[in-house]
């Protein structure tokens, strides 16, 4: 007896509190400032990454190209459409190089060669345009191919300096009309890793009814690291206005095999938002609880 | 003599008890229409609608609640974060308005990084 009353007390206080708060699902958009001002510029030029990693995708290539259709189409700036820059050449060339980054030149090719099967069969397949519109006379319209020795972040840091070079990026920004500049570096890097992970198992009981339960089990696994800097640039005065560093990862069975290049659009999609924000404003869209 | 402090004091909160309850019925008829102005998609008369009813019962979560919502939805992301927080002080238990604020925190916590790590790492695990 005393335990039905305890359950009906119970009952009615959920339905007590249930009843007396009225609250109303409602969508909202919140609004995010970007975090660079800038109404300054009207152009935008994607002038190209010092790139390393796997051989298997061309960093420089596809971040640019995927950078420029993204502004393209999500940005109020006018995206300039010209040959990547060959950073990697004018670093060589600038003082600050080390040795042995000298000693090994960097072989130009056209921008149109530079890129893989997996590249033009990923761009056939969305619908994107490949070829580049050379404006204007760039100071080097060529690309070149990405040196063995870039195979560790730590490998990118000679070639850094390239960024700070004021008289550099103003030559540049003079050349294509004082644009906003975006460059720097990314790192595509394969890795393996191995260890406990937790995935779903279906069973069936001696009756033959089905339950999914959680079970433990080692596994090897392998997959890419995307760690790209993104450089802000300031093409009337050839100053840095703001720099990004991000890092993502991703990992798929040892047995699963994923091309390098699904791997790093799979990354990028995660950065591009982000990225985004910082030149544009950004809605981001939620659900709110209102209560009375 | 004590017996007329104690009387003063019994009178004193019998009347007060009905004014806090006037309060909350009339910050509850505000609540109630910027709830429908906001359904409308009119926010600039919710958040005052809301900002009335805080400022008749400055206790009202729900409403300090709903106010939050409103400055979210108008990237006022400071006064939102502060109404959430009083919000929670008078109500810590308050499931939706928990939940609320932590979807909140996810992009606040999003836009306050981006402004502080200028060339830090920004990771996702």
């Amino acid at each position: 007896m005393a335990r039905t009353t305890r359950l009906l007390s119970g009952i009615a206080a959920i339905l007590l509190i249930a009843g007396c708060t009225n609250y109303y699902e409602i969508p909202i958009e919140t609004p995010i400032k970007p975090k660079l001002d800038v109404s300054a510029f009207q152009r935008v030029l994607v002038a190209g990454f010092i790139a390393g990693g796997t051989d298997d995708v061309d960093g420089n290539l596809e971040t640019t190209r995927l950078l420029r259709s993204q502004l393209r189409t999500k940005s109020d700036l006018r995206v300039i459409d010209t040959d990547v820059l060959p950073l990697m050449e004018v670093a060589n060339e600038t003082p600050g190089t080390p040795v042995e980054a000298k000693a090994e030149p960097t072989r130009a090719t056209p921008a149109s060669d530079g890129e893989g099967r997996e590249g033009r069969d990923a761009r056939e397949k969305e619908g994107k345009e490949t070829k580049a519109e050379p404006k204007g006379e760039a100071p080097q319209a060529a690309t070149p191919d990405k040196p063995a020795a870039i195979k560790d972040p730590k490998d990118l840091e000679p070639y850094e300096h390239i960024f700070a070079d004021v008289e550099y990026w103003k030559k540049i920004g003079e050349e294509y009309q004082n644009p906003l500049i975006v460059t720097g570096t990314v790192m595509f890097t394969p890795h393996q890793r191995s260890g406990i992970v937790q995935r779903e198992e279906e069973v069936y009981d001696s009756f033959g009814r089905r339950r999914v339960v959680p079970v433990r089990t080692y596994m090897e696994r392998k997959g890419y690291i995307l760690q790209p800097k993104f450089v802000f640039i300031d093409g009337r005065t050839g100053t840095v206005m703001h720099s990004e560093n991000f890092r993502e990862e991703v990992l798929y069975n040892a047995n699963q095999s994923t091309p390098a290049l699904s791997s790093y659009f799979e990354l990028m999609d995660r950065l591009i938002p982000s990225f985004l924000s910082t030149l544009s404003s950004q809605k981001i869209k939620g659900t709110r609880v209102l209560l009375q | 003599m004590r017996t007329r402090v104690l009387t003063f004091f019994l009178v004193l909160g019998a009347a007060a008890a009905p004014l806090a309850a006037d309060a909350r019925a009339d910050a509850k008829k505000q609540v109630e229409f910027g709830i429908a102005v906001a359904q409308r998609g009119l926010w600039r008369e919710a958040i005052y609608r809301w900002e009335r009813a805080v400022h008749i019962d400055p206790k009202y979560a729900e409403a300090l609640n709903d106010l939050a919502i409103a400055y979210e939805h108008e990237g006022d992301l400071n006064k939102a974060r502060v109404a959430y927080e009083k919000a929670l002080e008078i109500e810590p238990n308050n499931a939706l308005i928990k939940q609320n604020y932590e979807l909140f925190k996810e992009i606040n916590d999003r836009t306050t990084r981006k402004d502080t790590q200028d060339g830090q790492d920004n990771q996702t695990p």
